[in-house]
């Protein structure tokens, strides 16, 4: 029998989580109510009664718990920060995926126990950048930014001893990764500042005849006919009028789905497989853990028979943001 | 979901909206209102959210059953109100399938308003908060033995 990777999945309530384990999950990753982690959105993540709950839940049936701390301590506020580490340990979780360098530092000083992640939002993309943070901060794993093609993970992989996690299914962004300030341009809050991409509080859906419009902030993002399908009013997402043409200028809405190189992401040795939607409903992490478990289960009898199956396809291209879905960099003939 | 129950997406025959909105609207709004506040009596909603809710005016519209509820909450109660004097702060309209699918965590709201089957107006912040609201329910177990809950 081989060794399937880790299948990780998304939490941003309690019944989501739930959903994840009872769902084949082998880990859940959840943050706090507040700005210390990437999806801070009103009525989302765990305080610390919901967060023990869930760990009790998850422990039970012998799945882990990671705690996403994955935005940047901001200037005046890194106790904030320092404090959301501490709690965390408290809580007891299996490990905890940090992005900021110094807060790495402070999290390997201070609980010298701890497993600790590197978080995408790192966005460590060759493997001297890992083996740095291992080095300097004794990382357990690292969560891969979605830049790189299948070979470029594959040396990654070669080149180091940390466990390396990639992202299997969710919607994609113009992957900055921890760099990206674009939400800023247009309301001055961004995912690494605040917590959220295009916080909800600047977005407007203004429904008229025949079409439906969509601002963040008073800047026109979209405009959607009436049977077409919408999308979150990102800037990177938007359709700009450039040079008399009006066209998905950054990037179109897709989906990241890796089912059909599930086989070659196992090969390579990949430790773990992401699923991205903490912001997502329990409904949305039920559809998708299940299909990937069951991806991940048909692979273990064996990669050269699996194949993708039509009713897994659909089932995940119903959620896919832009109800399509791509390889993204995996297979991307260029470097 | 197992199987047992798939409650798939319909729209019902026009003329029964027809009739519907000709029908008086106050029991839609009592229905729903009960149905809150027993949500509330059981704790089930989440107390620091529900000060977000304060005041704020809702609007439900079931678009293919031409039934409509609007309802407000204060004071720790949701209350209905029979004849808004202002547009809501907050509304949903969609066809009775996609309600029932959404009830039964059977499809993901952002899937339904994406692909808009569900439609919400007004303040986004507050649809977010009601979204994640209801998302983080853990409805009872006995909802579960209904058959219209089991999925």
């Amino acid at each position: 029998m081989t060794s399937l990777p880790d299948l990780v999945c998304p939490a941003g309530s309690l019944p989501a989580l739930k959903a994840a384990v009872d769902n084949g999950a082998d880990a859940v990753y959840l943050g706090f109510k507040n700005d210390t982690n990437a999806r801070n959105f009103a009525g989302l993540n765990f305080d610390q009664k919901t967060m023990a709950d869930g760990i009790r839940y998850a422990h039970a049936k012998g799945r882990e718990v990671l705690l996403a701390i994955n935005t940047f301590p901001q200037a005046g506020r890194v106790a904030d920060w320092q404090k959301a580490v501490d709690a965390a340990v408290d809580q007891g979780v299996d490990a905890i995926i940090l992005a900021d360098i110094g807060l790495l530092d402070y999290a390997r000083n201070k609980h010298p126990q701890q497993r600790l992640h590197l978080s995408v939002q790192g966005s460590a993309t060759s493997y001297e950048a890992i083996n740095f943070c291992q080095r300097e901060f004794d990382i357990r794993r690292a969560v891969l930014p979605r830049v790189l093609t299948l070979a470029q993970v594959e040396n990654v992989i070669k080149n180091t001893t940390v466990e390396i996690e990639v992202f299997g299914f969710g919607s994609l962004c113009v992957m900055n990764e921890g760099r990206c300030w674009l939400s800023s341009y247009a309301c001055g809050e961004s995912p690494n500042t605040v917590g959220a991409c295009s916080p909800a509080k600047y977005v407007k859906w203004d429904k008229k005849p025949g079409a439906m419009e969509t601002r963040l902030n008073g800047v026109l993002i979209d405009r959607f006919g009436d049977d077409e399908p919408a999308g979150y009013p990102t800037l990177c997402k938007g359709r700009f009028e450039v040079q008399g043409e009006t066209y998905y200028a950054l990037e179109e809405p897709t989906s990241l789905n890796v089912l059909s190189i599930l086989p070659d992401i196992l090969k390579i040795g990949v430790r773990a497989i992401k699923v991205e939607g903490r912001q997502r409903s329990p409904t949305y992490v039920t559809q998708v853990t299940r299909t990937l478990r069951a991806a991940l289960d048909a692979l273990r009898d064996g990669s050269d028979r699996f194949h993708v199956k039509p009713a897994w396809q659909a089932e995940l291209a119903k959620v896919s943001e832009g109800s399509q879905a791509t390889l993204g960099a995996y297979n991307r003939p260029w470097r | 979901m197992n199987g047992s129950f798939t409650i798939p997406k319909f729209r019902l025959p026009g003329f029964i909206a027809e009739i519907g909105q000709k029908l008086p609207q106050w029991p839609h709004a009592l229905a729903l209102v009960a149905g809150l506040n027993a949500a509330l009596k059981m704790k089930l909603l989440p107390e620091s959210e529900l000060a977000l809710l304060e005041d704020k005016l809702f609007r439900v519209r079931i678009l293919d059953t031409g039934g409509e509820a609007s309802y407000t909450y204060r004071n720790g109660l949701f209350r209905p109100i029979f004849s808004p004097q202002r547009e809501p702060d907050l509304a949903f309209a969609a066809n009775l399938s996609a309600y029932l699918q959404l009830l039964t965590r059977q499809e993901d709201p952002d899937t339904l308003f994406f692909n808009r089957e569900l439609e919400i107006t007004g303040d986004t912040e507050l649809g977010l908060i009601v979204k994640n609201m209801l998302d983080a329910v853990e409805w009872p177990s006995f909802a579960e033995k209904l058959p219209l809950f089991r999925h």
